[in-house]
């Protein structure tokens, strides 16, 4: 490289290497200046933003052992969901913790069932309605003009209705197994979704890495499945975990009311319901159920609010 | 020497993030006196938008701010927010960057300048909105009493941000900070608004801090110049010291980067590297990694702010004395990178159709 | 304006059409109204249920049933139902009047609620008032609603034993026979309305109020904002005639997009306060399989819900003028 300067004499103070350098730096080189933050992609900062509001995480792990209390208790526990044991009416005691019902069954099985049906609605629901919802939405979006149009009015006629009006009516002709039900409440939410993704992908659509995509050959599908979709991933997935918050709540009201999972099988609606009258005498099968809704409900609604944060993070901090 | 109508002192402006703590302004001192037009000069992110916020007061309230700010000998920074409102809008005035955004939606710009009157004086709705029409004829808005009824969306970028020189100069203040009034807007429309601001200097007799990156509109405007790299004041003086007697190598570097019409053409200088991230600097100037002229002295001592030329005449280099004559060109190294690639390039240009 | 009213009223017309059109499609989907006939001990002569099918209209082909219908609405009448005696309008009018009552004012207080908290929130964010009532925002989001109607009705008994007297009503929305004087029919109706109320109002409040914080906040940190600031205003006037006025907007289109939840969340709380309003009257019908009965259920609350989107959007053109001309 060509001096284009001879250096002139040092007249500053003498060149002393200063002792607050920092001792992992190699001996002469010059500091550090313009990266003092790593370098990170966009995952790892999602996650670690993630990690930081630490509700979310602390939901994540109370639901993680919702999950594994459910289905690892569940199954390891001595009574069955539905078994009738000779204790009718008993209180929670050492051997039935939740008690039992006026038949003698196990209350603590039959929350635990009734947590499994909800999780696994809740995750048939989140994935049908996402995936259905979100490539509706996401077409809708791009190819806008008429298609949005048709698209978009096939939407909005399912959303003026209300979800657990058609859900009882279309639970009462289909319903009593949990997964016709989980069919039901997804084959009316994803009108939702197809509403997020549609807004997200026309505002997206107008970014220039779309015209780059376009100018290089892309065609259309592969523009929003490649481009596209993965962009709008953030508020899908924060939309998703509502999404799943929503289900459990609208799956245990149908049950309640008569329409979602009946008998044989149970659901934390159903043992509400059936527990209606002996809130006062027998509270143990009124509160169990309801506080298991609230806090499956309450652990994924702050996971949701952890995922808004993370992949959209309200920069109200810093101002350069 | 008269009275400094604004007067800043070792400003300092630290704001706490994810990374750790930014500090945006680094030491900054500054005396505007009446009727003057300081401009500042510095890239995105070198502190200078933060240095007027913090003297308005308007940082979010996670800033931590420290220094002194006087208005006329009233010290401004930690002072309450009724006293505050009393000098801003009043005494003190701002012009923002982006007109898009910088008027509310809903009411029209005639209530908008109206209410900046009635803040400050007490008159009917009517008065105000005769004074806000006025307002708007001055900064030369056709057609200013039907337009007073308009909405800031049916105005242009460049309408918008003459409603927002209106609303400081409603009250003529004394002092008018205008935070990069023309960066949002076409080059046609800048020159419009850079006359704007001189009518609202000439009508209302203000001093003016005028903030941009654009060398060219400082040109005309100021009298004194700041130049500013992150976050500190690295050189200042009045605009012919700095336009033609630049003792900082930052400042010869802008200087050379500018396309000029005036010259032969000669090859633009620029200038390698990026600025520095603000979170835990380390010891020396901050534009050592990008300074032709950088020993290690550079390093380890930050250089204080010291004369040259002239007593009025300050910049922050340790080797200031070298840039005496020197052309940028001289100091930064214009030699083409890739001789090959720009012989290509030549070539099909040239040789093409 | 006036064009941009008539635009939107004019694009509500088809949609009300279409709307209409999946409404049958759902209520035929709904069931079979001669299935419990069918299935009956003794067994139900052939010719009488042959009749029914005809009564009820369904041995025409869909479509032509669709028409029949739809014509029929204009002159009000609903269709048949399974029960002979019923006559589908004036029922559910009967009944929409007594639900409708419910929504309105639970509304009502959900949305002063949600805009008192949200706005406080937002401006003392990270405060302690802030962190509770976010916290409480997201626990009313999680709790089931029958759940919690139930654990008032238990509550409004316990205050009732407390104070001695019947205050509030856990059963129907009127005492039968209502009192003659005036000022006791109004204790009477308010005593009977609070608990649902509650129940009903309490989960909108807890989406809304976070919303209005989020939106708030938003706002607070605008441009203009920050402007208003500049010129030197008073905090409270910045807040209150440019933060909050901004703000408040977006709440009223997400008033009208809530709405039809709303309405499902009353089917809920009638159910579990024993209201013979439309949420009775849509189980009944669900249960009976009323094909018609369900259909005009299902119309009305698209009615409902379409016409105040309707309102909603004119709201929201008044309110901000940047969308007048879409």
């Amino acid at each position: 490289m060509p001096e284009p300067v001879t250096p002139p004499p040092v007249s500053g103070p003498a060149a002393e290497p200063s002792t607050a350098a920092e001792p992992t730096r190699p001996a002469g080189a010059p500091p550090e200046r313009e990266f003092t933050v790593s370098e990170r992609s966009q995952g790892q900062l999602v996650v670690r933003r993630f990690l930081q509001h630490r509700l979310a995480v602390v939901s994540l792990i109370v639901l993680a052992a919702l999950v594994l209390l459910a289905y690892v208790g569940g199954a390891l526990w001595r009574y069955d969901a539905g078994e009738i044991t000779p204790d009718n009416s008993v209180a929670p005691s050492l051997a039935h913790p939740f008690g039992t019902d006026a038949v003698g069954k196990d209350q603590f099985a039959q929350v635990l069932r009734g947590t499994q049906i909800s999780l696994q609605i809740a995750l048939l629901v989140a994935l049908f309605a996402t995936i259905f919802g979100t490539l509706w939405g996401a077409f809708a979006g791009y190819f806008r003009g008429a298609v949005d149009g048709t698209l978009m009015r096939i939407a909005d006629l399912i959303l003026t209705l209300p979800l657990l009006a058609v859900a009882a009516m279309l639970g009462h002709q289909f319903g009593g197994t949990w997964w016709l039900v989980a069919l039901v409440i997804a084959g009316l939410q994803w009108a939702y979704v197809s509403r997020v993704a549609r807004g997200v992908v026309l505002s997206l659509r107008e970014k220039e890495f779309v015209e780059a995509a376009r100018a290089l050959g892309a065609s259309d599908a592969r523009i929003i499945l490649r481009h596209l979709i993965p962009n709008a991933l953030g508020s899908i997935i924060v939309n998703a975990t509502i999404l799943v918050a929503v289900a459990i709540l609208l799956e245990t009201a149908l049950s309640f009311l008569g329409f979602g999972v009946q008998s044989p099988d149970t659901s934390l609606g159903l043992l509400v319901s059936e527990a209606q009258t002996a809130s006062v005498t027998r509270p143990w099968l009124f509160y169990f159920p309801g506080l298991f809704i609230i806090l499956i409900a309450l652990t994924i609604n702050f996971i949701g609010d952890g995922l808004r944060d993370a992949f959209d993070p309200q920069q109200t901090k810093v101002r350069a | 020497m008269t009275e400094p109508v604004l007067e800043v002192e070792d400003l300092h402006v630290t704001f706490p993030t994810d990374d750790g703590l930014v500090t945006a302004v680094r030491g900054v001192s500054y005396r505007l006196r009446p009727g003057e037009v300081l401009g500042i000069v510095g890239e995105s992110g070198s502190g200078k938008s933060v240095t007027s916020l913090a003297v308005m007061g308007l940082l979010p309230a996670t800033a931590r701010v420290t220094g002194s700010a006087r208005y006329r000998g009233r010290e401004l920074l930690g002072a309450s927010d009724s006293e505050l409102s009393g000098i801003r809008g009043k005494n003190v005035a701002m012009i923002f960057q982006d007109p898009m955004t910088s008027l509310n939606p809903v009411y029209s710009v005639g209530y908008q300048i109206a209410e900046a009157v009635r803040a400050h004086n007490d008159v009917s709705k009517q008065a105000a909105m005769s004074r806000a029409i006025e307002l708007l004829d001055t900064v030369r808005i056709p057609n200013a009493a039907e337009r007073a009824a308009s909405y800031p969306h049916e105005l242009s970028g460049g309408m918008r941000q003459r409603v927002v020189i209106a609303i400081a100069m409603a009250n003529d203040p004394d002092v008018i900070i205008a935070d990069e009034p023309t960066t949002a807007l076409d080059v046609t429309v800048q020159a419009q608004i850079m006359q704007a601001l001189e009518t609202a200097k000439t009508a209302t007799g203000a001093a003016m801090v005028l903030i941009t990156h654009d060398l060219g509109v400082i040109a005309g405007q100021a009298d004194r110049v700041m130049v500013m790299y992150a976050g500190k004041l690295v050189e200042a003086g009045s605009a012919e010291d700095v336009f033609y007697t630049p003792r900082m190598p930052y400042t010869l570097g802008l200087l050379g980067s500018l396309p000029r019409l005036d010259q032969k053409s000669k090859q633009l200088t620029p200038i390698v590297g990026a600025p520095p991230s603000l979170i835990n600097m380390p010891p020396g100037c901050p534009f050592t990694p990008r300074c032709p002229l950088a020993q290690p002295v550079c390093d380890e001592i930050e250089p204080p702010l010291a004369a040259t030329t002239s007593l009025d005449h300050l910049a922050a280099c340790h080797f200031s004395s070298e840039l005496v004559e020197a052309k940028p060109d001289d100091v930064f190294n214009t030699e083409v990178a890739d001789t090959k690639a720009l012989a290509e390039f030549v070539r099909q240009t040239e040789g093409g159709p | 304006m006036v064009a941009f009213t008539l635009r939107r009223i004019a694009i509500s017309i088809p949609i009300l059409i279409a709307s209409s059109f999946v409404v049958f499609l759902l209520g035929t989907a709904a069931g079979d109204p001669l299935d419990p006939l069918l299935g009956r001990n003794p067994p139900i002569p052939q010719a009488t249920i042959d009749a029914e099918r005809v009564r009820l209209h369904l041995d025409q082909p869909v479509l032509e049933r669709y028409w029949n219908w739809l014509v029929g609405l204009f002159s009000g009448d609903f269709g048949p139902s399974v029960k002979q005696n019923l006559d589908i309008g004036s029922e559910i009018f009967a009944r929409f009047g007594i639900t409708m009552r419910l929504i309105a004012f639970a509304m009502l207080i959900a949305l002063v609620l949600a805009v008192v908290v949200g706005v406080v929130s937002a401006v003392k964010q990270y405060s302690v008032v802030d962190y509770s009532a976010t916290f409480l925002g997201f626990l009313f989001l999680s709790m089931p609603a029958f759940w919690f109607a139930i654990l008032l009705k238990q509550g409004g008994i316990a205050f009732n034993n407390t104070v001695g007297e019947q205050v509030v009503y856990t059963i129907g929305d009127a005492s039968v026979p209502p009192p003659t004087d005036t000022f006791a029919r109004f204790a009477d109706i308010a005593g009977h309305i609070v608990l649902p109320t509650i129940a009903l109002a309490l989960i909108s409040y807890a989406a809304w109020s976070r919303f209005q914080r989020a939106s708030m906040l938003e706002v607070m940190n605008s441009d203009y904002v920050r402007l208003a600031r500049s010129k030197g205003l008073s905090r409270r006037r910045v807040m209150v005639k440019h933060a909050l006025r901004t703000a408040l907007i977006p709440l009223v289109t997400v008033t009208a997009l809530d709405l039809a939840a709303i309405i499902s969340g009353a089917v809920v709380t009638e159910t579990v306060f024993q209201w013979r309003g439309m949420g009775d009257f849509l189980l009944e019908s669900i249960r009976t399989e009323d094909v018609y009965a369900l259909q005009a259920w299902l119309l009305l609350t698209a009615i409902v819900v379409i016409g105040f989107n309707l309102i909603a959007d004119l709201l929201y053109a008044v309110l901000d003028p940047r969308i007048r001309y879409a």
